[in-house]
């Protein structure tokens, strides 16, 4: 299926506003915000790819990068602003911060600080949503790093027994945290494990949007027909380090030069590249969205800095529903 | 009033709130064929594979399925056949469902139950006889049940499944058989109310689960010597009707914890250290915690007895407090 003009600059739009979104947290972090930030800059057409063949009402599960994730679920980005900014106007009310984003509103559960952990969770929520009738589907983003660890194996042989209505959606950004995925993991891919589970699996251009949005809309589909989970690894790269207090862009275990070859693919480039060969857009109307997104990400952060703080005390609360 | 086992009044308690609210299902290892321990009898046959699912070995799964069914509008029932297989669901339990409501800042409430069986007293050797409540009470977020009776297990069965938290019950291999007489109304035990089972006025024995039944008999035994034993089962660890225990040593000058998990760090600790906090000048003599000896639970059956509290030690303790 080709990828409508329509479809593509609106991929191009989201891809950007996380990017924007993203490099202004890192620039405040630089510069004194508090947390431990992870960032998706260079993963963004995952995200959106994703995201955008998904239901308002469908279910998205994170990671601990999972700010991009919430921006493509629609997610508000004055709330997640107001969140780091530790206002009472976070998503979370300054409970969670930028590990534990989590909006109902949107169908987002939940980034998550412990690596593979919203994998069971996310077959629970896709468990419930066919019990419900909902036609609800799930998406359970996790990265490379969760690959290998135990929840991984239960949860994708748990989803393929009850044929759930649930993507497995693995981003691959090519470092467990600092470990390559070659060290890492026995075979170059992981959507081969699929098999073993009794569900198909597909590997994709991570850095492709339309490729992911086509992949995944498939995926999409067969779920709410009832026809079970899919997995699908999207072959991406990370351009931060594995969080912002890695200033070296993990030069550790890293070279320049590779980061510099993967940013040559850089997914939001490509998206640019394709609009201008089809004539689809003009250089100035790419301007302009660029620069409706800076606007956006400058009104959230002025949202944020212009709401009340939170008050100590309310650390109380919310412990139990009622004691 | 109507006599029935300890096992008996668990299933009716989970089929009369199955029957009430179609949200709660069941989940287990071989529950659809009514559990190990046959505490889920008949039920498969009653309500179907869509609420009496069955799980393969896979705790953390499991735990996170719960979670994940929970915080989309289901109401499962988590059944562990050993609570020390929580263990393999740790991750789930405490970094998850503890604190999911908490980190979401109160978007969302938790309701499921984990039901599980501390093995103690059936020469099942050191990982199938533990009692780990006290680990749990130290994780805010989760309230714990202890029940000690038939009628104590299903009101506090469905209690638990009634409450919006996340509820553990641990339920002693001992009692399963146990029998006693269970009203015929709809009842539940109130979330953190205690019971005095049996009143006295020299001495407070707040005793939990199949020690309770280890201090009536040794509160008989002590009454042919005159001493009056006060038995406090506090029925719910979280939250403690610690207001309950302070009244009682209040009264009676004199405290003595027994659990049937490790001393150390235990709940008779964590039970001291409350009263003495409120209720330091009404002690007579110092508090006494009668546990498991600081170590893992042996095999053989003289070493068991040996490291376990029981009649006999409770009794002799008392007498030694009192002398």
């Amino acid at each position: 299926m080709e990828i409508s003009r329509e479809l593509l600059i609106e991929f191009y739009r989201k891809m950007l506003l996380s990017r924007r979104a993203e490099e202004k947290i890192a620039e405040m972090y630089r510069t004194g915000l508090k947390g431990q930030y992870h960032l998706a800059i260079g993963q963004e057409a995952v995200a959106v790819g994703v995201c955008s063949a998904l239901r308002k009402d469908d279910y998205i599960l994170s990671t601990h990068r999972g700010k991009s994730h919430y921006i493509a679920k629609g997610g508000d980005l004055k709330a997640m602003m107001a969140e780091f900014l530790e206002k009472r106007t976070g998503c979370n009310r300054g409970k969670g911060g930028p590990m534990h984003v989590l909006d109902l509103s949107v169908g987002m559960l939940g980034a998550n600080g412990i690596v593979g952990s919203s994998l069971p969770i996310s077959v629970g929520v896709a468990f419930s949503a066919k019990r419900r009738r909902s036609g609800q589907v799930t998406v359970g983003f996790f990265g490379d790093g969760a690959v290998n660890c135990g929840p991984c194996h239960e949860t994708m042989n748990l989803a393929g027994i009850w044929k759930l209505p649930l993507l497995f959606v693995c981003e691959n950004n090519s470092y467990q945290q600092a470990v390559p995925f070659s060290r890492g993991s026995a075979v170059p891919d992981m959507y081969v494990r699929a098999a073993g589970y009794g569900f198909p699996g597909y590997k994709v251009d991570g850095m492709d949007v339309g490729a992911v949005y086509q992949v995944a809309r498939e995926a999409v589909e067969r779920a709410r027909k009832g026809e079970g989970p899919t997995l699908i690894e999207c072959k991406t790269y990370r351009y931060r380090g594995h969080s912002e207090a890695d200033p070296t862009r993990g030069l550790s275990y890293r070279s320049a030069e590779e980061i510099a070859a993967w940013e040559k693919r850089c997914p939001i480039l490509k998206a640019q590249t394709l609009l201008l060969e089809k004539g689809w857009i003009h250089q100035s109307e790419l301007e302009e969205i660029d620069q409706q997104c800076r606007q956006t990400v400058a009104e959230a952060i002025a949202f944020a800095e212009n709401s009340p703080g939170v008050e100590a005390e309310w650390a109380l609360n919310d412990v139990y529903t009622a004691i | 009033m109507k006599e029935m086992t300890y096992i008996a009044a668990m299933i009716e308690a989970v089929r009369e709130e199955m029957e009430r609210d179609e949200r709660v299902y069941l989940l287990g290892q071989g529950i659809q064929d009514g559990g190990s321990y046959r505490t889920a009898v008949g039920l498969f046959e009653r309500f179907g594979p869509d609420r009496v699912c069955d799980l393969p070995v896979a705790e953390d799964a499991g735990v996170g399925c719960a979670l994940g069914a929970a915080i989309t509008g289901l109401r499962p029932f988590l059944e562990v056949l050993y609570c020390d297989f929580l263990f393999r669901g740790m991750d789930q339990i405490i970094n998850q469902v503890a604190k999911f409501r908490y980190m979401s800042g109160g978007q969302m409430s938790v309701p499921l139950v984990i039901r599980t069986t501390s093995g103690h007293g059936g020469n099942r050797g050191a990982q199938h006889s533990q009692s780990v409540e006290a680990t749990f009470m130290h994780f805010p977020g989760l309230k714990i049940a202890v029940p000690s009776t038939p009628r104590d297990v299903k009101g506090l069965i469905k209690a638990a499944i009634r409450d919006d938290d996340p509820v553990i019950i641990v339920d002693a291999f001992l009692l399963l058989r146990t029998k006693g007489p269970v009203p015929e109304e709809d009842y539940t035990i109130p979330v953190g109310k205690a019971e005095v089972k049996r009143e006295g006025k020299h001495v407070t024995v707040v005793a939990l689960s199949t020690m309770v039944l280890e201090a009536l008999r040794a509160a008989e035994d002590l009454a042919r010597e005159g001493i009056e034993v006060e038995v406090l089962d506090p029925r719910w660890l979280v939250p403690l009707d610690l207001p309950a225990i302070v009244r009682s040593v209040q009264k009676t000058n004199r405290l003595v914890v027994v659990e049937a998990g490790v001393k150390r760090c235990g709940v008779g600790g964590e039970i001291i250290s409350s009263v003495i906090e409120q209720a330091f000048d009404y002690l007579d003599s110092p508090p006494v915690r009668l546990a498991v000896l600081d170590t893992p639970i042996p095999f053989a059956t003289k070493m068991e007895d040996f490291v376990m509290p029981n009649r006999t030690k409770i009794a002799a303790e008392i007498r030694r407090l009192l002398r």
